[in-house]
């Protein structure tokens, strides 16, 4: 437990190799989450190596701050901040979905990885499973923080609106929910697919404490997103991240098919050279 | 007033859930007790008061007290969560499949109003549950006949590692099986009587009623045994092929539950892929939107009345 915060441009490099690596994971697949990936991979990163408190050598230490990937298709982001902080090896990712047995799969499996809070990929149910253990906390009269990632399409399921109302009910503080809000979901724009805005005034009138952030500003990331260990504090956070789905890649980014989507050897080269080539 | 599935002057004995669960977290700590909007119905209340600090009301959202039950598990609580089996199985059923028995946390999940144990219509009328939860690898599936079975299963499944779906009789509950040797074991059959013409496979209050209708056979010189075995999952094979070894026997197979994909057909399907020979019929609900009504009067209709099944047997003699 001797891991130092990352400084701000280290953090960008390392968001850079998040990237990298899902990429290369995806190309390894033939195809994969490109879109979701890249317009959470600052957040994940922030989080990471910056704010949570975890143990490479201690996955399941009760006192680290718990992360739930509700939108589990984004999986690959969050095995890329694993392997960089050291829960399994960096040789998992050229066996990214290649074989039955592989170890990394398109969504977070805890029966296969280390470090990985609760299976999930089915949409709508992290916010539930992540209240379900800040009461836990609260209960244990822990000081470790629940955050859970959403995306904004997700927000369309109705049990994230039922965890909304019993967070506010049991004075969840150390309970934090983010959404990754790229304005695009499988079939197109969030807004024409089903509208879920004004999201800050839902939240708010949920009970919420709530805040918008540039989900690709690593140093607001890094404020927005900091833990909050007074066990005083009763009031559930609700960061609203402004993304761009497929951040980082020219031909990927604000592009719906890149949700998901089969990659060629030249698209792939092209993802490395953009991606490397950043500052 | 909550119906109760007791015959008039039948032994019965309160609240059993609610009474051995608070009773049980006296020495674990580990135990909270969850709720959708029904713990009064589901007799969690009794827990609620005994414990209030380990009480957790979810209100209306069941997919939220599913999840959240599993959240607490994974961090080392034994949830009991209680709602209706229609709820549970057809509105949380996503919930209780990923989030709980993927990872098979220790989440018990008690639903009252199994199979026709109210007359308030479909909306109400857990039919199905039995189908539904035995497709869900791992999860021990439970369908108690009285509240003897219901106050030793409740303390298995605290004791059982991995997450359970039990049936629930709920206020004042028929007290049966104390009169018999033997107890309740996950996964384990018990053979209550023997008889030489008929043997009923039976679970949850369809044994109550087979262990009655065997009795009213014995008038006729009908002999009938009954083999309980309240685990629907994993069946007891063991003692399931002993009751089918016999030669010349009738094997009846009886639960509270629509004939599709239930007890019944699982035993069934066991028997049929061991090579049986036996000749085999099954008690059970219709598959069809059950009418409304006084339950005496549905149970007789939809063939699980006591009457029913002395009738059925005979003609199947």
């Amino acid at each position: 437990m001797t891991f130092a915060p990352l400084t701000e441009s280290a953090l960008s490099d390392m968001a850079r190799q998040n990237r990298i690596d899902t990429a290369r994971m995806f190309m390894a697949a033939g195809n994969g989450h490109f879109g979701s990936c890249y317009s959470c991979a600052d957040i994940v990163t922030v989080l990471y190596f910056s704010l949570m408190r975890v143990d490479p050598q201690n996955p399941d230490w009760p006192d680290r701050d718990r992360f739930l990937l509700s939108k589990g298709h984004a999986a690959p982001t969050l095995y890329s901040a694993l392997i960089r902080r050291g829960f399994f090896p960096e040789d998992w990712i050229g066996d990214y979905e290649t074989r039955v047995g592989s170890r990394l799969m398109t969504h977070p499996s805890r029966r296969y990885q280390p470090g990985v809070d609760a299976s999930l990929g089915a949409l709508g149910h992290g916010l539930s499973i992540g209240l379900g253990m800040a009461l836990a906390g609260q209960r244990d009269a822990k000081d470790y923080v629940t955050y859970v990632l959403m995306g904004d399409g997700e927000v369309n399921e109705g049990s994230v609106w039922e965890a909304a109302m019993a967070a506010a009910k049991f004075g969840l503080g150390n309970l934090v929910g983010i959404i990754d809000s790229n304005g695009l979901c499988v079939d197109g724009r969030v807004a024409d697919i089903m509208p879920v805005g004004p999201l800050e005034d839902k939240w708010r009138a949920f009970g919420w404490q709530v805040s918008r952030v540039d989900g690709h500003d690593l140093a607001a990331l890094q404020s927005a997103l900091a833990p909050q260990r007074d066990r005083r504090l009763t009031q559930p956070r609700m960061i609203i991240a402004d993304t761009v789905k497929g951040k980082g890649v020219s031909f990927m980014e604000n592009v719906r098919s890149w949700h998901s989507d089969a990659i060629t050897p030249a698209q792939f080269a092209q993802v490395l050279f953009e991606l490397e080539a950043a500052p | 007033m909550i119906a109760s599935i007791a015959a008039e002057g039948q032994r019965v004995t309160p609240a059993p859930f609610g009474h051995t669960l608070a009773k049980l977290a006296q020495t674990r700590p580990d135990i909270v007790g969850m709720t959708a909007d029904l713990g009064k119905y589901t007799d969690l209340h009794i827990f609620a008061q005994a414990h209030p600090d380990r009480f957790y009301q979810m209100g209306m959202a069941e997919q939220l007290l599913m999840a959240a039950a599993a959240g607490m598990a994974r961090e080392g609580f034994t949830p009991f969560v209680t709602t209706y089996a229609v709820f549970a199985a057809r509105r949380a059923y996503d919930f209780i499949y990923m989030a709980i028995a993927e990872d098979r946390l220790n989440v018990k999940i008690a639903c009252a109003l199994p199979g026709l144990t109210t007359g308030y219509g479909p909306s109400h009328q857990g039919t199905d549950d039995l189908a539904i939860f035995r497709s869900i690898p791992g999860l021990v599936v439970i369908d108690p006949c009285d509240a003897v079975d219901i106050e030793q299963a409740t303390v298995a499944a605290a004791d059982h590692d991995g997450p359970v779906y039990m049936r629930l009789l709920r206020g004042q509950v028929p007290r049966v099986l104390d009169e018999y040797a033997g107890r309740f074991d996950i996964g384990k059959g018990r053979l209550l009587r023997d008889g030489a013409d008929v043997i009923f496979v039976s679970t949850g209050i369809l044994t109550m009623r087979v262990l009655e209708a065997a009795q009213a056979l014995a008038g006729d010189r009908i002999d009938a045994g009954v083999l309980h075995l309240a685990t629907v999952k994993p069946l007891d094979m063991d003692a399931i092929t002993a009751a089918l070894a016999r030669p010349g026997r009738l094997v009846v197979v009886a639960e509270n539950h629509a004939v599709t994909g239930g007890f019944g057909e699982a035993v069934l399907a066991r028997a049929a892929l061991a090579g049986t020979h036996a000749r085999m019929r099954q008690i059970a609900l219709p598959d069809a939107f059950l009418d409304a009504g006084a339950l005496p009067t549905l149970h007789d209709r939809y063939g699980i009345s006591t009457r029913a099944i002395v009738d059925k047997v005979k003609a199947w003699l």
